[in-house]
């Protein structure tokens, strides 16, 4: 929903300033939204200070190094730590990424780290977001193959050039930064697909094995489900996968266009 | 987004809403087309605009009146008055969210554009061939 200023609920004020690491050599500052669902208060930037000589690479090491030294009460999510299970990501430093495939001296700035939750999205608790809405998107696009020909006895058959026309699409691993760095997702969000179902719902209509294409187009055919998209480009830039699903919602409409034409 | 888990609708249920709309296409088809047909026009545009300026009342009327411009304003007039209520009803949708101003700003757009759009084909037939019908 189109909202310029921030509900009273969600204006954040200045938090607690945690005390810097003691004989620490190289400090590199970090500026962390909190939330607490359970204390009733808004949310607080805190401010961190890290010890690079003690700690990986990594944003993600960084949070990780803040929880086991300094505030255990940090709460985010991550678990691979490698960029494939789309966990960690969050809003650094202005660009929604994942926090264990951007380093620290990629993204810091004048000596400073922001983190914030996804955009847009309800938060769970600090870096959080409750993506509940997100997920039953990618699951209403029905992401698996649909077919009316009776099943083969083996597996169904591709063949590699129909194979090939899935890369860039099947990589995406669902951590919304896509969707939530998406203005037109941020107004319309309950009613636009967003990019990352539309990456998906483009990669199974052109699935060569696939026979819902008909199906699958109709129910795209929406000016809010498709049509949101004003192709501001926002999601192609903030991939951390470096996928395009700006240009996958392109061919969608182009796909809807030559049926009608 | 963060109040509709107040209720026992399931995610997907809130996702899936009414359904699609089956129409959309139709829009962006023609929003594209009118983009087009506004970018060949407006040379001509250009050019009878530069032609008219400066002169009198009546060699003016004659420049715009001549079937070829009255005909190219014409066609300009109608595709900027579709593409700009395409348009415009775009940003409405994207920007407000309560649902009956929403509906009300829809319609609104529409006379608006329909009028503005018909008292310039009404400007330009008058201009061309009104000496022949008054």
């Amino acid at each position: 929903m189109a909202e310029f200023s921030l509900p009273k609920n969600s204006r954040i004020s200045e938090g607690k300033t945690w005390p810097k690491p003691a004989s620490a050599a190289r400090i590199t500052t970090f500026r962390i939204y909190r939330w607490n669902p359970d204390d009733g208060k808004n949310p607080v930037i805190d401010t961190y200070y890290v010890d690079r000589d003690d700690c990986g690479p990594m944003v993600l090491d960084a949070l990780l190094w803040i929880k086991n030294n300094v505030d255990p009460t940090l709460t985010l999510r991550r678990s691979c730590r490698e960029g494939i299970c789309g966990s960690c990501s969050m809003n650094i430093n202005g660009a929604n990424t994942l926090a264990c495939t951007i380093g620290i001296d990629e993204c810091v700035d004048k000596g400073v780290v922001r983190i914030y939750p996804l955009p847009h999205m309800p938060v769970v608790k600090d870096l959080v977001p409750d993506l509940t809405t997100f997920y039953a998107q990618h699951a209403a696009i029905e992401p698996y193959l649909k077919t009316v020909t009776p099943a083969p006895e083996k597996e169904w058959r591709q063949s590699p050039e129909d194979r090939q026309k899935l890369d860039g699409l099947y990589e995406c691993i669902l951590c919304a930064c896509c969707s939530t760095s998406c203005p037109s997702y941020w107004w319309n969000g309950s009613r636009y697909m967003g990019p990352a179902a539309l990456l998906q719902a483009y990669r199974w209509l052109i699935d060569s094995r696939d026979e819902d294409t008909g199906a699958r187009l109709d129910k795209l055919e929406d000016p809010f489900r498709l049509y949101r998209c004003h192709t501001i480009m926002n999601c192609a830039n903030v991939c951390p996968k470096h996928l395009n699903p700006a240009k996958a919602i392109a061919e969608i409409k182009k796909m809807m266009v030559v049926r009608q034409v | 987004m963060a109040t509709q888990n107040r209720s026992f609708r399931t995610p997907r249920a809130n996702v899936t809403g009414l359904g699609a709309a089956h129409h959309g296409t139709e829009h962006f088809w023609r929003q594209r087309l009118t983009a087009l047909a506004n970018l060949l026009l407006i040379v001509p545009f250009l050019w009878i605009l530069a032609a008219a300026y400066g002169r009198d009342y009546a060699s003016a009327v004659a420049i715009v009146s001549h079937p070829f411009s009255a005909v190219v304003l014409l066609l300009l007039v109608v595709s900027v008055a579709i593409h700009m209520r395409i348009g415009m009803t775009v940003v409405i949708e994207d920007y407000l969210p309560n649902k009956a101003q929403r509906v009300v700003a829809v319609i609104a757009n529409t006379f608006f554009c329909a009028a503005v759009g018909l008292v310039g084909v009404f400007a330009i037939v008058k201009l061309s061939v009104g000496r022949l019908l008054l």
